[in-house]
């Protein structure tokens, strides 16, 4: 068996994101002056022109980046740094008990030097967060909400149109991690409100190393990197000119099929998560309305069987999924969604991507089905 | 060929135990273990021995081309081998935390999990021999018995003690047969990056060796007499957890003889203090003992009472489930808590032993005690 179920991880590039990738390894320095180095520049614009469109957002506001961690970092560092800077007080962070770490840890971080305020809004059994509950902890001095458009985990799409749509009126900018959405889900900045945005290339078919932030006109965003100002001066650091136009023509791809996409990966996770579910101890997690969840994501609870063993024999079949967000060293820790959202048991996550196929969930299906009982059937020597 | 689970700690020892199972021709899987978090004293910007290790030992499969994994264990380790390691200070004892962790987390219990997983063995990189009828075990099966390495100067057989016959039977030990200098000779010829990576020395939870701080970010003050053996109180200390019998630096006290902790009394919250001769034990008692193979009911064994030391020859008796040991010789400075590994009178093979839970105090209070 080879099938690849961990799309939320890192998908596969697309051939046209792969095909741009290798016309543009011999680009010239995006900044140099003479005519090769525009023609690069040309490439960049072009790229960027084409993400802006597919996003909602004016070309002037997309910042390419090595990925989702560095779009996250530079807007909640960026924006909180610039409200510091702008106000005598301290400014204040609210972020969901969900969001990724590359959000979460920044906020930690940001808090614990003494640079921001923070609380976290907690989510419901799904997994979502409640609009209202953001708003109750509005204070004067709140610079920033960032609440991610859906969770890398279960997959649970938050109502981000109608919180920015609240938060609009109050002057609070909205950040969303909208890294593993984009490739399922319409984003748009105009449309939804969005104050400022992170994507990642390789979450929909991009290589890995490349991402963008959207960060609205008017929001000012204190730089991280310093150097060349190359990228609005908001980000420094020569072009990665293959990268970037990989990064577009993906989205690009992404965008003109995402709705057949959709249709298709709904009816494959559909259908994996109700075979599974028919097992004993199976659960199916996240929102029960499909319309607020990921076509791509199926998140499962399991009871009795130990997550590291069924990692192990679910890879010695060929099967790849996750048991949760990996950590550094590589190690499936305890997340702090399942925490969050209050959900128990082992948990599997399974990731559709836009080339999982027919064929790969009815042979996920099958090896699943007979290994969770017969782990069940024998748990042996665990804690 | 035997499924062999090795754990691939990110060390020389264990990557050399892989590549040994592996030329042998065992299907071989690493795991490596998860076991503490980043000591918050960490210097920022450089990332914790934790994760280089797991970096370490991912590289080493990798060139082995074996899978590998990470397992997630810190509320394992820190349940059944911290909190104990400092509740055990508490109480006036020594804990060898390498131990409790071997038998609680990294060998016994993933042993454990290495069979449940279909794995005919697990392997690590300790030093010590496994014999099957005197010839080294290279595959898993029963009648195996526990020997100290060829490397005198590394054996660990000691960590190992509480090994039962049932484990040995699934456990490979492969560089056990190796000296030191051979096993780094072995992982630069296989190109491992970690082969001159240098030993650890230290409980691996506390990696600056300070394991006062590290005991008094987790148990209060509690500040008692410090006395000689007559009882005379000489000054104070801030909790006997500071303390272990045997000990001589850092004992704030002003005195022209060489002087000793000679016994920490938790309940009284005394620590007394005296010459070398209070230190003078000729008997230890172990409540709970662990056997991979049977003792005779008298003996004359070779009892080792703490991880770097000698063995001491001894007459062993049973008491009960316990195990009353007299040295012939007496021993100097025997800290509860230790373990006492029990040794055939070659000082090869392994028997077992057990935590000391009582020792003769007589030099340090005169023969009524006790």
């Amino acid at each position: 068996m080879n099938v690849y179920l961990d799309h939320a991880a890192s998908s596969t590039p697309r051939p046209q994101a792969r095909a741009v990738l290798l016309t543009h390894l011999d680009a010239a320095n995006g900044s140099a002056a003479h005519q090769r180095g525009q023609n690069t520049r040309a490439v960049i614009e072009e790229a960027r022109e084409r993400v802006a469109a597919a996003i909602g957002a004016t070309p002037h506001e997309v910042v390419f980046t090595s990925g989702g961690t560095e779009a996250d970092n530079l807007a909640l560092k960026g924006i909180i740094w610039a409200a510091r800077d702008a106000r005598r007080t301290t400014p204040h962070l609210i972020i969901s008990a969900t969001e990724h770490a590359a959000v979460k840890d920044a906020a930690v971080w940001l808090a614990e030097r003494g640079d921001a305020t923070l609380d976290l809004v907690g989510c419901g059994p799904d997994g979502c967060i409640d609009v209202d509950q953001v708003l109750g902890l509005l204070r004067a001095e709140t610079a920033l909400v960032s609440v991610m458009t859906a969770n890398n985990e279960l997959g649970s799409i938050n109502p981000i149109a109608e919180l920015a749509a609240a938060l609009a009126p109050k002057g609070v900018p909205l950040h969303t991690d909208a890294v593993q959405a984009i490739a399922t889900l319409d984003v748009n900045v105009t449309r939804d409100q969005i104050s400022a945005l992170a994507a990642s290339g390789h979450k929909f078919g991009a290589p890995q190393g490349v991402g963008f932030a959207v960060l609205r006109r008017n929001l000012p965003v204190v730089p991280l990197h310093h150097g060349g100002g190359q990228d609005r001066g908001v980000r420094s650091g020569t072009f990665a000119t293959a990268l970037i136009a990989s990064v577009a023509a993906a989205l690009d791809a992404t965008v003109a099929e995402r709705q057949q996409l959709v249709i298709r990966l709904n009816r494959l996770s559909d259908k994996l998560a109700a075979n599974l579910t028919t097992l004993e101890g199976v659960r199916r997690n996240g929102p029960v309305d499909p319309t607020r969840r990921l076509a791509s994501h199926v998140h499962l609870s399991i009871d009795d069987v130990a997550g590291e063993l069924l990692g192990l024999r679910l890879d010695a079949l060929g099967i790849a999924t996750s048991g949760g967000a990996a950590c550094s060293s590589g190690a499936t820790t305890a997340s702090h969604v399942l925490v969050a959202a209050g959900i128990t048991g082992t948990p599997l996550r399974l990731s559709l991507g836009w080339d999982t196929t027919d064929n790969d969930i009815d042979t996920a299906i099958t090896g699943l089905s007979e290994l969770i009982p017969a782990l069940q059937a024998h748990p042996g020597v665990w804690a | 060929m035997s499924r062999v689970l090795v754990a691939l700690s990110g060390g020389v020892d264990s990557s050399v135990a892989a590549a040994l199972l592996v030329a042998e021709g065992h299907d071989v899987t690493g795991v490596h273990l998860k076991l503490a978090d980043t000591p918050i004293d960490a210097p920022p910007g450089h990332g914790c021995c934790t994760l280089d290790d797991a970096q370490d030992a991912r590289r080493t499969a990798a060139m082995l081309d074996i899978p590998f994994y990470v397992w997630d264990l810190r509320d394992a380790f820190h349940s059944e081998v911290q909190a104990p390691f400092t509740a055990a200070y508490a109480t006036g004892t020594t804990p060898n935390p390498c131990v409790t962790c071997n038998e609680k987390v990294k060998y016994a219990a993933l042993l454990g999990r290495a069979r449940t997983a279909g794995f005919d063995a697990l392997a690590t990189g300790h030093y010590a021999q496994l014999r099957r009828a005197g010839d080294p075990v290279t595959t898993p099966g029963p009648n195996v018995t526990l020997h100290r390495a060829v490397d005198r100067q590394k054996d660990q057989s000691y960590v190992l003690y509480m090994a039962q016959p049932e484990q040995l039977a699934h456990t490979l030990l492969p560089v056990g047969g190796y000296t030191k200098p051979d096993v780094r000779d072995i992982a630069a010829k296989a190109g491992f990056r970690v082969a001159q990576k240098p030993d650890s020395y230290d409980i691996c939870f506390i990696p600056d060796g300070d394991t006062a701080g590290y005991l008094e970010q987790h148990l209060p003050v509690s500040r008692g007499p410090i006395v000689d053996t007559d009882g005379v109180v000489l000054g104070s200390h801030d909790g006997v957890w500071r303390y272990t019998v045997g000990q001589r630096r850092g004992l704030g006290l002003n005195h022209h003889e060489r002087r000793f902790v000679a016994d920490v009394d938790a309940t009284t919250n005394t620590v007394t203090i005296g010459p070398r001769d209070a230190l003078s034990c000729a008997w230890i008692r172990i409540a709970e003992p662990r056997f991979s193979a049977v003792v005779p009911d008298v003996s004359e064994l070779k009892v080792q009472i703490r991880a770097h030391g000698r063995a001491h020859e001894a007459a062993v008796t049973k008491d009960g489930e316990a195990l009353h040991v007299r040295f012939l010789e007496p021993v100097y400075g025997v800290a509860l808590g230790q373990a006492a590994v029990l040794y055939d009178r070659d000082d090869d093979r392994c028997y077992g032993g057990g935590m000391i839970t009582d020792a003769d105090r007589d030099a340090v209070y005169g023969p009524r005690h006790g």
